[in-house]
């Protein structure tokens, strides 16, 4: 039955402030929530004074500031630092985002910073994508053919296949969708989730695969495709400016086209 | 704690191979219910304060009954399938199965008592 409160283990506490050291004028309220696993405390939320006179653009670089300068012990994930990788992905001020690519400019006033909603916390802003990754593989994300390739050049595929790809191939699996999904939230252990399935549309819709029918047939689940309800949050707020919906309602239109 | 693959739970016990029909019979059951939800709604407000002649003259024709039957029909079917998907994505376990069941009772229950009704007045 669905929960409507936070085990009491769960529930969030405030807690330490860590003041600016220099006497800046530009100084921005940075609130991040914090959890180890090892102390047996409840998780807490830590506010940083952060002087933006010498700090990057970006909410990442603010992290990044904190974690050298004023607490060590802050754990996030990061790596390329320009949206390619889908490390940073943390929910701020309400919605997930890429940190690396989100301008502090955007928002006004103080910075609430949490991991990706209803994910097990590994630490502070790293949240545990065991099952993500154990979804994505299932779908069989790589080209399926019995017809082998050429000998002496690579499958061909015209332009305008190639284009049916565009706004598929660029996702990065950062989660930000999947994580924003009320249906994901209920259901992640049998729904597959707006990133998973874009990506496995990104098969189907390639013009060189020939497994559409049994990818079509693995998708065919009440719970696995069809606990999408076009709530569209996947579609609002993916960094990349990708469509998970729409690739969502394709699958859901090939099932059916293919029925009558 | 679980030892199986992260893999293996995420595969489960795989594709139903089922779920198409249920989402397509939703959205007909649904565009079938606009007009006739409208027509119900005009057909209501001019009989108005009628009298019981009235209403039963006006049940009496076959038009309207058909109409009348399928929109019932219509707006059971359409109902057991949208408290089918909540009760799938809020409700789990064994209280899911025994939800289902009595929703689906109901349903069927309450879409035959109201075709009977309507047929008693017409027959």
């Amino acid at each position: 039955m669905a929960q409507f409160t936070l085990p009491a283990n769960s529930v969030v506490k405030p807690g330490k402030t860590f003041k600016c050291p220099t006497n800046s004028n530009n100084i921005k309220k940075v609130t991040v929530y914090r959890y180890e696993p090892d102390n047996g405390e409840n998780p807490r939320t830590d506010t940083y004074e952060v002087d933006m006179n010498d700090c990057g653009p970006m909410i990442l670089d603010i992290l990044i500031k904190i974690k050298n300068e004023m607490d060590p012990t802050l754990s996030f994930r990061r790596s390329c630092r320009e949206g390619i990788c889908g490390s940073c992905s943390m929910n701020i001020n309400g919605s997930n985002t890429l940190a690396c690519t989100k301008a502090v400019d955007d928002y006004k006033g103080d910075l609430k910073i949490y991991p990706l909603p209803h994910l097990p916390v590994v630490k502070d802003l790293v949240g545990d994508l065991t099952n993500f990754y154990a979804q994505y593989a299932s779908v069989k994300p790589w080209m399926q053919a019995d017809t082998p390739p050429p000998p002496d050049r690579e499958r061909l595929q015209s332009k305008e296949d190639r284009e049916k790809l565009e706004g598929l191939e660029e996702c990065i699996l950062c989660a930000c969708c999947s994580t924003s999904c009320p249906s994901y939230w209920w259901n992640s252990d049998r729904y597959l989730g707006p990133a998973t399935l874009l990506q496995a549309y990104r098969w189907i819709a390639d013009s060189r695969d020939e497994a559409t029918g049994e990818r079509l047939d693995e998708l065919e689940d009440p719970f696995k495709l069809y606990r999408c309800h076009t709530i569209m949050n996947c579609t609002n707020t993916c960094p990349k400016g990708l469509n998970p919906a729409k690739a969502i309602a394709e699958i859901k239109k090939l099932i059916a086209a293919r029925r009558n | 704690m679980s030892l199986r693959t992260p893999l293996s739970e995420a595969k489960g016990l795989g594709s139903a191979k089922e779920g198409a029909s249920h989402w397509w019979l939703q959205r007909l059951t649904a565009i079938a219910l606009i007009p006739l939800a409208i027509w119900l709604a005009f057909a209501v407000a001019k009989l108005g304060s009628a009298d019981y002649e009235t209403v039963v003259a006006w049940l009496s024709n076959p038009y309207v009954v058909v109409a009348l039957i399928i929109f019932v029909a219509a707006t059971f079917y359409h109902t057991q399938l949208g408290l089918q998907v909540i009760v799938e994505d809020y409700v789990h376990g064994w209280l899911k199965i025994v939800t289902l069941v009595i929703i689906n009772f109901l349903c069927i229950v309450l879409a035959v008592i109201g075709i009977v009704a309507l047929l008693k007045i017409f027959l």
